[in-house]
């Protein structure tokens, strides 16, 4: 095996290039090593002006998503010789702009997150005296793989509704919500419904289905959106039909 | 600050396989849309009497005509099989207490549609 591989990676140096350009890098073929650790290589020893993002180097943080060989991945959960004998093209993520190389700027996500009020939301807060709020494991499973989602952009990377479209909310931030509307303990499903069923919401995603084919955690942020607009509908329909009771249960039982 | 943003090319839905199945997916809906106007002529020619039936039968029978309707199938046929594929996303189903696996979820749209082709066939055809 070749002791070697190679890295492309796009840098942009704002002032100083109109659009990034691709620069090569030589660094060691290592078993063990992921696309973050040949980027470190650089930075280290060959080029300490590249930039990137990064920081728990095990797939948790959500902090190092980059585009390699044209695919939204986590460059610490991404290893060098998957790709041997290469070249490895190194990009930032698609859909965002870019800050400097292969750092973007997410600020569009975090305006959008709190819409969507991911906590738990209460009618009445209970007084800490009262104990925790109880939950079965079965209530757990409901929304437990919507929790898992760390925020890494992926999703929004792949998605072609939001770079076409870039006010819709998208798929972590949808799926973010409907971690919070199938929780037991929450009550807020109706103070989000604004926001999810809005054009800018669910109804902006037509399925592609590429958030969840790349989400590195398993979210299905597409499932999320699909059930939530089978909720919305139906909701609709059933206010339509019966405008007072259902309005009094949808706080209860949406999902 | 002086950001980067990358333009939207016209052609971005041939960057991946995923893509281009979605689009046609989406093109799909015109040869549904097709088919509901086949039908539709297809029912004033009915209406209209025996002569009339036999113009249609005539006209649908060129070589144009079968070629659209070949395509149009393997669109709608397209349609079927990838929304049935991704029914199961929608779908959180449970039946005592226990979620229903996607594949019985996909196995009972394809059995809905036997049962409505079979429908449809004795109805015609008896």
């Amino acid at each position: 095996m070749a002791t070697e591989i190679t890295l492309e990676v796009a840098r942009y140096r704002p002032g100083v290039d109109s659009e990034p350009v691709m620069q090569s890098y030589q660094v060691p073929l290592r078993e063990h090593w992921a696309i973050l650790d040949g980027l470190t290589y650089v930075k280290d020893h060959l080029d300490g002006t590249l930039s990137f993002r990064w920081s728990c180097r095990m797939g948790i943080c959500g902090s190092c998503g980059m585009t390699v060989n044209g695919e939204p991945q986590l460059s610490c959960a991404t290893f060098l010789t998957d790709y041997a004998p290469g070249p490895i093209r190194v990009e930032p993520l698609h859909n965002f702009p870019v800050v400097r190389d292969l750092v973007v700027d997410i600020d569009d996500f975090m305006t959008k997150l709190p819409k969507v009020k991911p906590w738990v939301v209460r009618e009445v807060q209970s007084p800490v005296e009262e104990g925790e709020y109880l939950q079965t494991p079965e209530e757990l499973d409901e929304y437990q793989q919507f929790s898992m989602c760390i925020n890494c952009m992926l999703c929004y990377s792949a998605c072609p509704v939001y770079s076409l479209e870039p006010d819709f909310l998208g798929p972590a931030a949808i799926a973010l919500a409907q971690r919070y509307n199938l929780d037991s303990r929450d009550e807020g499903a109706d103070e989000r419904r604004d926001v999810l069923s809005s054009p800018e919401g669910v109804w902006a995603c037509t399925f592609v289905g590429e958030c969840s084919a790349v989400c590195p955690k398993g979210v299905d942020p597409a499932g999320a959106i699909q059930r939530y607009k089978l909720t919305a509908a139906t909701q609709s329909i059933k206010e339509l039909l019966m405008p007072r009771i259902s309005r009094r249960l949808n706080s209860r039982s949406q999902g | 600050m002086s950001v980067y943003q990358r333009p939207v090319h016209l052609l971005w839905w041939l960057e991946r396989r995923a893509y281009v199945l979605f689009v046609l997916r989406e093109l799909s809906s015109v040869f549904v849309a097709w088919f509901v106007v086949f039908l539709l002529l297809l029912v004033n020619a009915v209406s209209d009497g025996t002569a009339s039936y036999q113009r249609f039968l005539d006209w649908s029978g060129q070589w144009w005509v079968v070629a659209i309707n070949v395509v149009a199938m393997l669109f709608v046929l397209l349609h079927v099989v990838t929304w049935f594929g991704l029914a199961p996303r929608a779908m959180a189903i449970k039946v005592r207490g226990r979620r229903v696996p996607a594949q019985q979820i996909v196995a009972a749209h394809y059995l809905a549609w036997l049962v409505l082709s079979a429908a449809v066939a004795w109805l015609v055809l008896r």
